[in-house]
């Protein structure tokens, strides 16, 4: 390791597959003793009571707060809840693909000893949606049914037998309409519309956004590719089935325990459907979520119809979805056909970008028209793009909706981008790594799509994969059937705007401090496995020379917690921990304030530390925590102070830039290496080296774990995870199970090295990235380009069946193109370009080092 | 929580009263192995057993007796777990250890049992769905329905022949032990019990209980199990290929070669074998047209994970391969 | 709803259980409902999955596929019951420090299989820990941190079964 790096092993018990780069120069806070390996734990529930000398916290590897809940099986999901009095529901689901509801008729099942109420559409009329374009949903079908598994009735029994049994004495009257399986059929003007407002035919939305004048840009380009691309969809497969436990109380107030990722979010739908039951007597509860990646982010229809069983009953009513449920909950990535046309010079530097999306979104908007604009926005982030055009369209179909799963709508079009850079090195005689190197997107920097580059650590990233892979000697001589490919990505660290426009904070805190030195934190952000309550009890110890696990976290409670937006598009490291810091300083100041007084000295002059305010000259001279808080208390009464955080406004400020922007961006590189079988086409992955440009590690252990599983998820994606249905059989999913949706196991799972580099953002708390979706996209086209290196056959669709490895090789024999990939665009009518130009020069931005190393740094106020 | 539809449970403690019981409750009643196959069904309800004769009390019914030169006896309750550990198996007929290790996760090779491998449903993934979803395409030919989605013109059912090892038993030449509640006994080949229909799969009444596996002295011969599924765990084989050879170096003195996760049934090739009957394995070209010859009667169908003309070209593959395992001896040694 | 109803007596975690339930219930659901030891989770309830993972007489099985008439007078460990009291089992200790814990839904059926696993292989190779650990998914992790945590775990508990070996949880403590 080079000088000034400092290794991050996360505990002495790794394997030492995992190491770290710091971006020279790096304002290190980590002096001191490292913390305690694991092997110096007690081996007993107190041993979060760690000797002082161990609170160095920020970057250093700490367990989590909540880890010995969930290994002692203590932690409670929405499902493990039990009220007294609690009825179970079911819902009805529709069979048809498409259909009218003509009539339902639900005295049989009324009539069922042990049910408590039936409801149907006419029950919840107000329609929902995640964006507030697109109010296109029903808790339950109000008059028509869009997919196999809509739900159309809900039934509160006494047991889940008896809600089970009185579904199927429901009487449903279905006309049946002709379904729309695919992005062609959807394309067709002839066919029935799902919804009345499309942009045409099945279109939801279409879009064109023109940076600059891309025709001329390539008419004047040295070489210029085109290339088509598919990504399969695949859904999120949380190992947690969607639950709700809904109470409506003597005091007519609802409460609603869920697993959901967005908990401010449902507590709007649910106080927009069940009108006039008012907002302020609706209270959401985010329960620990056993697996999110996106797919517990929007409302869901069992949310709201167990809501409206309990007031309709008087008693709490639960529901926890069967797995095939969960698929038709589904929100997964969208599938993506893409084309691709880059004009380059003969060095291989990009002149210009023409860059074309079509989404299968299923039957709903949901984050659609996110999705939608999402794969157009990051190509510009990670290399230079001096001129870019982009269109994108997403259609509607007969499937369960598509949504935001883990990198949301961008690992599609960065396949497909690092797939075409792939193709335009090897035409051009020039190493991939090298071709990506010459045109990095400079730091500090704006897009031709106006996007506002910060730290940028991608050039670090690149090399360490390729130092560790050992790229320059081994790619091309790994012998045959075996490979090294290399791909690159960028990922948002929280939205720049939220979800529905409005100027308030995307992210509060509030702290209480009380006499005991202990601290409450109140935040509405979510625990989704991420590991968010622990970052979140983290900052405390920077500012007060606390331990973490003094700390007590109280989130996602709408009643109790200030709004977060959610634990969705890689937010609340940066935003939680942003609005912490303030908080937190405010907190800060008023105990400086009180114990300078008590000692008569200027708080100027007090340190924070070791759980104790003293005197920086006089270190003896001092108080303990708990009693600064006690002088505190005496001196301004009880002791409280918040937080808030909002994203820096969005350079862009044409229709659709509120899509892409973000206070700051994470990079990765990615070097996988693979083993083609030719016989069969199976493709296995034994290694992966990654790198992620993480700003700061807040907690090495929860980033390399968040590194780790997007690694995993990215080669489930690019191996064997689909969605697939039966477009000849009533649209059915083909296979709604755990066992037929195929997800890598132990034994698939790739060795991974990790590289966490750290380039600090000036937007970050003391310079955090986001690290839990970026790591994911680089995995599946590096794979990908791997194949091709191994057996010169490029696989421009993923999932890589090993049908489709077999059929590239044959064409590769035959003498045909060797590429197994999609062969057409369908005609699009996108709309015309909006002509928004590049963005004006930027001014020189002053780095953001220099301001790190105070609290906060960076922050803006 | 998928949950199973009611029954009435009873656990006998010999293969007597097991017998009674079944034949007090009539066609109503199901027997119970491991459970990891009819429980799922159950809470699918692809089947709807309205009682249950456990079969996990019955001490006779364990066990592993025998050795390669006497053959082997398995008690149908062994676990599948049991089996792969089995110093005896391991030593007579290692692929048989081998191929149970293979079965889906190592939890249900705990729980699951060889004689519920060897007559577990036939499986299609129009069928292993719930009742909803079946319900969605109106059911199929198998339960509930009329038509066969896999071939909607077919007259018959074309769900998958899934277990790993009854391929590897039919090439071994197993023979398996029935018992009645009339108190009848019957003994069948293991190829014979197999019929080439999704739902008539079994040559075996609902109410003869398996009551013992036995597998021939070894005499010389190897034997071979080749598995063919997207993931080193869970999964059922889209294709297993079993082989039993004997060798006098490497000429074959006798073939057997079973097809399995193909078809309804396990696809022997009675001209394969014959073609490779006195011929050297030594030669590329004599396993490549053997290959090609047991592989003409797969008949994989859409009904499984792959692609289907994957699945078929897979088989010659996979065939050749186990043949030039079984010329290398790795199959002999694999589970040292 | 109909159907039998059974009394059973059922051994968990060391303690002795008895309660009338339907006959048709699975241990799974016994576990959850009728003993409230929610620790045991459901990912599928057909066998897909290994969330409901747990001991019987310390060989894993599947909660889900089990009926608890047939386990009557057997020993069957939950995750509740790994703990000493107040005193985390050493797998417990490991996958907390290492992160092999993240969303914590999948964590109590490999907590459960690992300890199986050492329980016949004191220093099981990675291989071995890939292969008694293939019946449970986990969509966080990507398994590497479950696997070095059955990893250091398994090194403690040598240390711990040795006197003068390598340094011990327990003496670590004093």
């Amino acid at each position: 390791m080079a000088e000034g790096e400092t290794a991050m092993q996360p505990a002495a018990g790794a394997s030492g597959t995992t190491a770290a780069a710091a971006a020279p120069p790096p304002p290190s806070p980590r002096r001191g003793p490292p913390a305690p390996g694991p092997d110096s734990n007690q081996g007993n529930l107190d041993s979060h009571l760690r000797p002082p000398e161990a609170l160095r916290v920020i970057g250093q590897p700490l367990r989590r707060v909540d880890a010995l809940a969930k290994v002692t099986g203590v932690t409670r999901f929405a499902d493990d809840l039990v009220l007294p009095r609690m009825l179970h529901m079911k819902l009805l689901r529709s069979p048809h693909p498409h259909a009218r509801v003509v009539a339902i008729d639900t005295r049989e099942a009324e009539a069922l000893p042990g049910v408590k109420a039936v409801i149907t559409g006419r029950d919840l009329p107000i329609p929902y949606g995640i964006l507030p374009v697109s109010q296109d949903e029903h808790a339950l079908a109000l008059d028509r049914v869009r997919f196999v598994g809509d739900p159309v009735a809900a039934v509160a029994a006494v047991d889940e037998e008896t809600a089970l049994a009185a579904t199927e004495r429901i009487r449903v009257e279905y006309e049946l309409l002709p379904p729309v399986a695919t992005v062609e059929e959807a394309l067709q003007e002839d066919r029935e519309r799902l919804h009345e407002r499309t942009a045409y035919a099945n279109v939801h939305k279409a879009v064109s956004l023109r940076f600059g004048d891309v025709e001329e840009a390539l008419a004047s380009a040295e070489l210029v590719r085109e290339d088509l691309f598919f990504y399969e969809g695949n859904t999120h497969l949380p190992l947690e089935q969607h639950a709700a436990l809904a109470l409506f109380d003597a005091d007519a107030r609802l409460t609603v325990w869920s697993s959901t990722q967005t908990p401010h979010y449902l507590h709007r739908a649910l106080a927009k459907v069940l009108a006039p039951l008012p907002a302020s007597r609706i209270r959401v509860i985010a329960c620990p979520n056993g697996g999110g990646f996106g797919g517990k982010s929007d409302p869901f229809q069992h949310e709201i119809a167990a809501a409206k069983l309990a007031m309709l009953t008087g008693r709490p009513v639960k529901i926890c979805l069967t797995r095939e449920e969960v698929f038709y909950c589904h929100r997964g990535r969208h599938p993506v056909l893409m084309q691709v046309r880059t004009g380059f010079r003969k060095d291989g530097t990009i002149t210009g970008m023409h860059f074309r999306t079509l989404l299968d979104g299923g039957a709903y908007g949901s984050y659609g028209v996110a999705s939608t604009f999402y794969t157009g926005a990051l190509q510009t982030v990670t290399y230079r793009v001096p001129v870019y055009w982009f269109e994108g369209a997403r259609v509607f179909t007969n499937k369960p909706p598509c949504g935001p799963k883990r990198g949301h709508g961008t690992p599609q079009p960065r396949f497909a981008l690092e797939v075409h850079l792939d193709k335009v090195a090897h035409q051009l005689g020039i190493d991939p790594a090298e071709l990506r190197l010459r045109q990095l997107q400079p730091p500090h920097s704006l897009t031709a799509n106006h996007l506002r580059v910060g730290s940028m650590g991608l050039r670090r990233c690149i090399e360490k994969v390729l130092e560790g892979s050992r790229w320059h000697e081994r790619r091309g001589r790994l012998g045959r059937g075996r490979g090294l490919g290399l791909a690159c990505s960028s990922y948002i660290s929280g939205a720049g705007l939220p979800i529905y426009w409005n100027s308030m904070p995307h992210s509060g805190v509030q702290l209480k401090l009380d006499r005991s030195g202990g601290c409450t934190v109140f935040c509405g952000s979510t625990e989704i496995g991420q590991g968010s309550d622990s970052v979140l009890a983290t900052w405390w110890r920077r500012s007060w020379g606390i331990d973490p696990f003094a700390i007590r976290v109280v989130t996602g409670d709408t009643d109790l917690t200030p709004v977060d937006l959610g634990s969705y598009s890689s937010r609340v490291t940066l935003m939680t921990g942003n609005a912490a810091l303030e908080a937190a300083s405010r907190a800060r100041a008023l105990l400086a304030r009180a114990v300078g007084a008590h000692l008569g000295v200027p708080p100027s002059r007090l340190v924070f530390a070791e759980q104790r305010v003293f005197d920086s000259e006089e270190p003896e001279r001092g108080v303990s925590f708990a009693e600064a808080v006690e002088l505190a208390e005496a001196r301004f009464g009880t002791v409280g102070t918040t937080g808030s955080y909002t994203p820096p406004p969005a350079p862009g400020r044409y229709k659709g830039a509120g899509v892409g922007p973000s206070p700051a961006y994470s990079y990765t590189a990615c070097v996988a290496e693979v083993e083609v079988d030719e016989q069969t086409g199976i493709v296995r992955v034994p290694k992966v080296w990654i790198a992620h440009d993480i700003g700061r590690a807040i907690n090495p252990v929860l980033a390399i774990g968040q590194v780790e599983g997007s690694v995993y998820m990215g080669l489930g994606e690019a191996l064997m995870e689909e969605m697939e249905y039966r477009p000849h059989r009533r649209l059915v999913h083909k296979m709604p199970s755990m066992l037929e949706y195929k997800s890598p196991t132990a034994l698939e799972m790739c060795e991974v090295v990790t590289y966490l580099v750290e380039d600090p953002d000036p937007n970050g708390p003391y310079g955090a990235k986001e690290v839990g979706q970026g790591p994911l996209l680089p995995v599946p086209p590096a794979i990908v380009n791997a194949v091709h290196d191994a057996v010169g056959v490029y696989i421009d669709e993923i999932p890589l069946h090993p049908h489709k490895v077999l059929a590239a090789l044959k064409a590769k024999a035959e003498g045909r193109e060797p590429r197994y990939g999609p062969a057409r665009f369908p005609p699009v009518r996108y709309p015309a370009p909006l002509e928004v130009g590049l963005p004006e020069p930027t001014p020189a931005q002053p780095a953001g080092a220099a301001a790190l190393a105070g609290t906060g740094g960076g922050r803006r106020p | 929580m998928m949950r199973l539809p009611p029954f009435r449970h009873y656990r006998p403690r010999t293969v007597e009263e097991a017998l009674a019981i079944m034949d007090g409750e009539g066609p109503e009643a199901a027997f119970l192995a491991g459970g990891t196959d009819l429980l799922p069904n159950m809470k699918r309800r692809q089947q709807t057993p309205r009682v249950l004769v456990g079969l996990s009390g019955i001490a006779e019914l364990r066990g592993v007796r025998g050795d390669s030169r006497t053959g082997l006896r398995l008690g149908p309750m062994t676990t599948l777990a049991e089996l792969v550990r089995d110093p005896a198996v391991r030593a007579a007929w290692p692929a048989v250890a081998r191929t149970a290790e293979l079965i889906s996760t190592p939890p249900l090779r705990n729980m699951g049992t060889i004689g519920g491998n060897l007559l577990i449903d036939t499986r299609c993934n129009y069928y292993n769905q719930s009742y909803e979803w079946r319900r969605a395409i109106d059911f199929c030919m198998k339960k509930d329905g009329r038509v066969c989605w896999v071939a909607p013109s077919s007259p018959r059912c074309w769900a998958v022949q899934s277990s790993d090892e009854v391929p590897l038993m039919c090439v071994l030449g197993a023979t398996l032990r029935l018992l009645s509640p009339d108190g009848s006994e019957r003994t069948v080949e293991a190829a014979e019990l197999y019929a080439d229909d999704g739902i008539a799969h079994l040559r075996k009444r609902p109410e003869e209980l398996l009551v013992e596996i036995a597998l021939p002295p070894v005499e010389g011969r190897r034997a071979t199990y080749l598995k063919l599924r997207r993931r080193g765990s869970f999964d059922f084989p889209v294709l297993g290929v079993a082989a039993a050879l004997q060798l006098e170096g490497e000429l074959v003195m006798s073939a057997r070669i079973a097809i399995g996760g193909v078809g309804s049934a396990p696809r022997s090739s009675p001209e394969a074998e014959a073609f490779l009957r006195g011929r050297s394995l030594a030669d590329e070209e004599t396993i490549a047209r053997a290959a090609e010859l047991a592989a003409r009667p797969a008949r994989p169908l859409d009904n499984t994970d792959f692609h289907m003309s994957w699945r078929k070209k897979m088989t010659s593959v996979f065939v050749a391969r186990a043949l030039r395992e079984l010329r290398a001896g790795v199959a002999a040694t694999a589970l040292v | 709803m109909p159907g039998e109803y059974l009394h059973l007596r059922l051994r968990v975690n060391g303690e002795q259980h008895q309660l009338a339930c339907a006959s048709h219930k699975t241990l799974l659901e016994v576990l959850r409902e009728d003993l409230g030891l929610t620790g045991t989770k459901h990912g599928c309830e057909l066998g897909e999955c290994g969330a409901c993972l747990v001991l019987v007489d310390g060989t894993p099985v599947l909660s889900c596929l089990a009926l608890p008439q047939e386990l009557q007078g057997r020993e069957i460990t939950t995750v509740e019951g790994l703990a000493d009291g107040p005193r985390l089992h050493p797998l417990q200790q490991a996958f907390a420090e290492l992160g092999a814990a993240q969303c914590g839904y999948c964590t109590p059926g490999f907590l459960l299989a690992a300890k199986a696993l050492l329980a016949e292989q004191p220093a099981p190779s990675r291989e071995a820990i890939r292969q008694a650990l293939a019946g449970n998914l986990c969509r966080c992790t990507g398994y590497l941190k479950i696997f070095e945590a059955v990893e250091l775990a398994a090194r403690r508990m040598a240390g711990a079964a040795t006197p003068g070996g390598q340094r011990s949880a327990a003496t670590e403590a004093k």
